[in-house]
């Protein structure tokens, strides 16, 4: 097994509330690795602890318990100058297109601020390598001198992901980074990403809350809710054969622009909504939805068994088929 | 095809004026909807689907916006409707449901306060009255405590919670029609799948017509039997749900469906569509797709008219009788 670019283990990250009397367990206990080079899915509903987990993955968040590890290193034992340069190689691209570009700076000035942070170009050459990444993105040069509010959603997005590439990062972490896009544009810019990846041997981590995306993008995906893993395998082995209820229940849920006499999967509606973070269920956290919960659910946290090869899941109910 | 349709929208326009300047954001917009019809409108953000709705319901703010046209619903125009008349209308005979919840409801007035409110203004009831139909609206539309919502402020609900409670200051006097703009974008998929539930069920046993408006293919495939596809403003495409996403016409609506990524294989890349959408000061006297469409010809900048390209399926495309386009079915479901 080669090296992991990025290693998670037995991580939990913790919020206190406003009020300082309760604790937010917003990611409780995850443990998973990514090679170099894969794209690794994590989907999720809201609330489930994705984007936490995502920025943890990146240093901007620090571990409650357990650890986050770069290629084998803990880069929370790094000091502080040692960090900033070693996290260059871990960035991170957000949903939102516009809050991450400053409205005061033009395009190309927010594209070259990483390069002048870094300095590991020479100050008359970074221009130039920060123009040649928005041409990479698909940005003409005319556009580097206006401001983030004269582009649209998909071009300012393409800034962003020019901006986290000028510092020729390893891994990108991508927190729902086409949701704010319409359709039509998102097709370009998930284009986008996969060109980079091949062309850069770039690694993703892909938050998603859209199965869609998640599915057509990476080789591995996660499924998480309240903060765990529910299940872990290939994209085609979850939606056509997944082994928690919760998978099921989202793969149902999720609307398939079919012809009715085509849409022949009865539909599960899970009942009720997700619980608080603060206060997971006991044992299993999905059983307050869940179709099938027994006494057992409440009682013994399921453990995340392997059912086929590389194929995870954390329910007691789950059957290893042949 | 049926009987006289609940409402029938021709020729609606509207217009918004930007300083000195007068912009015209959606042109000639017409569709109609039979009683207890269920009629999606699809397109992309900008197109113009939210202005239209807000338009019949004569939410746009005047003094920054005109709307021409008319929009018969139960033989009464309700454009230019004067204020009094047009209260008896909405609300009443037309209700709405907004894609954000918390925006829409007024924080701070309890939820029984609000259905409340539309209860004694359209029926005069008493107190006691109003809040017995306020809970059992809150019951019917799928809430395990109606009278602890009943007594809560927006903000002490659940985002899912707060749209059921939309729905049912909404449908508590029962309207015709019911206009929903994208009321589960900002939900959950899980809970979406809830929401869509409950509005099926209330449609199909009240007999409410829904106009629902997204930009999400798949939500109004599973909740609409006709589709409209808008873009720049336009109506290009109206016809059933199935025929619209087995056969396209307009090579907008054929664009949009291909470029999910259910249609691909993992890892390939997706069709989409370049270029943008042109913008409200600079558009084309023809077609305002043909700078995007790859079967653009020198025809297409002549002005495009809503043609029959077969029963019930109109779309505004010179080349449409030209052109076999492709779907929302892979290559193995077309066989199958």
């Amino acid at each position: 097994m080669t090296q992991p670019i990025v290693a998670v283990e037995n991580l939990r990250v913790l919020f206190p509330t406003r009020d300082r009397k309760e604790t937010v367990k917003a990611v409780d206990g995850v443990s998973f690795a990514v090679q170099p080079g894969e794209t690794f899915g994590i989907i999720g509903e809201s609330g489930s602890g994705k984007s936490t987990l995502g920025r943890a993955v990146v240093c901007l968040l620090k571990p409650t318990e357990g650890r986050v590890l770069h290629n084998g290193g803990n880069p929370h034992d790094l000091s502080a100058a040692e960090l900033r340069r070693a996290r260059r190689e871990y960035q991170i691209v957000f949903q939102d297109p516009n809050a991450a570009l400053n409205p005061r700076m033009t395009i190309l000035r927010s594209v070259r601020e990483p390069l002048d942070i870094a300095g590991t170009v020479p100050s008359g050459d970074r221009d130039r390598v920060a123009l040649e990444m928005l041409d990479r993105v698909g940005i003409a040069p005319e556009f580097s001198t206006r401001y983030p509010h004269e582009l649209s959603g998909g071009q300012k997005q393409r800034v962003n992901i020019a901006r986290v590439l000028t510092v020729r990062p390893k891994l990108i972490v991508c927190d729902e980074v086409v949701a704010a896009l319409d359709v039509s544009i998102r097709a370009g810019i998930l284009n986008l990403f996969a060109d980079l990846q091949r062309e850069f041997g770039l690694t993703y981590l892909f938050i998603t809350h859209d199965l869609g995306v998640v599915s057509h993008v990476s080789s591995r995906i996660a499924v998480m809710y309240l903060g765990a893993f529910m299940e872990l395998g290939a994209p085609e082995a979850l939606v056509s054969r997944p082994y928690h209820p919760y998978t099921e229940a989202l793969m149902s849920a999720e609307p398939v622009p079919l012809p009715s006499h085509m849409r022949t999967g009865q539909r599960i509606v899970l009942q009720g909504e997700i619980p608080s973070p603060t206060n997971p269920p006991s044992g299993c956290r999905f059983r307050t939805r869940c179709p099938i919960a027994k006494d057992l659910c409440a009682s013994k946290t399921p453990d995340w068994r392997e059912m086929e090869p590389g194929h995870f899941a954390a329910c007691h109910f789950a059957e290893p088929r042949p | 095809m049926n009987g006289e349709p609940l409402l029938a929208v021709s020729g609606l326009g509207v217009h918004f004026r930007m300083g000195r300047q007068e912009v015209q954001a959606t042109r000639d917009v017409a569709f109609s909807i039979q009683p207890g019809e269920r009629v999606g409108i699809v397109g992309e953000s900008g197109c113009g689907k939210t202005v239209t709705g807000l338009a019949l319901l004569g939410l746009l703010p005047a003094a920054t916006s005109r709307v021409e046209g008319s929009a018969m619903f139960e033989g009464q125009n309700i454009i230019g409707l004067a204020p009094r008349a047009l209260r008896r209308v909405r609300g009443r005979k037309i209700g709405m449901i907004f894609q954000e919840p918390m925006s829409a409801l007024d924080p701070v007035f309890t939820i029984g306060q609000q259905i409340g409110e539309t209860i004694r203004v359209h029926f005069g009831a008493t107190r006691e009255d109003a809040r017995t139909r306020a809970v059992a609206a809150l019951a019917s539309v799928g809430i395990s405590s109606p009278e602890r919502v009943h007594d809560s402020y927006p903000h002490q609900l659940s985002g899912g919670m707060r749209q059921r409670a939309m729905i049912a200051i909404a449908l508590v006097c029962e309207p015709r029609l019911l206009i929903a703009d994208e009321p589960t974008t900002a939900l959950d998929v899980t809970i979406q799948a809830q929401i869509i539930d409950l509005l099926l069920d209330l449609s199909s046993r009240t007999g409410t017509a829904l106009l629902f408006i997204s930009h999400d293919l798949g939500v109004i495939a599973e909740t609409c039997t006709r589709m409209i596809t808008m873009y720049a403003g336009q109506v290009v495409e109206d016809a059933p749900v199935d025929f619209a996403l087995v056969r396209p016409r307009h090579p907008y609506t054929s664009g949009l469906l291909r470029s999910l990524p259910r249609l691909s294989p993992r890892g390939a890349a997706l069709p989409s569509i370049s270029g943008r959408v042109p913008s409200l000061r600079d558009m084309p006297a023809g077609c305002r797709f043909a700078a995007r469409c790859a079967h653009a010809q020198p025809g297409c900048d002549a002005p495009q008219i809503m043609a029959s390209a077969a029963p019930d399926h109109l779309v505004r495309c010179a080349r449409h009788a030209d052109l076999d386009l492709p779907g929302a079915l892979t290559e193995l479901e077309k066989v199958a």
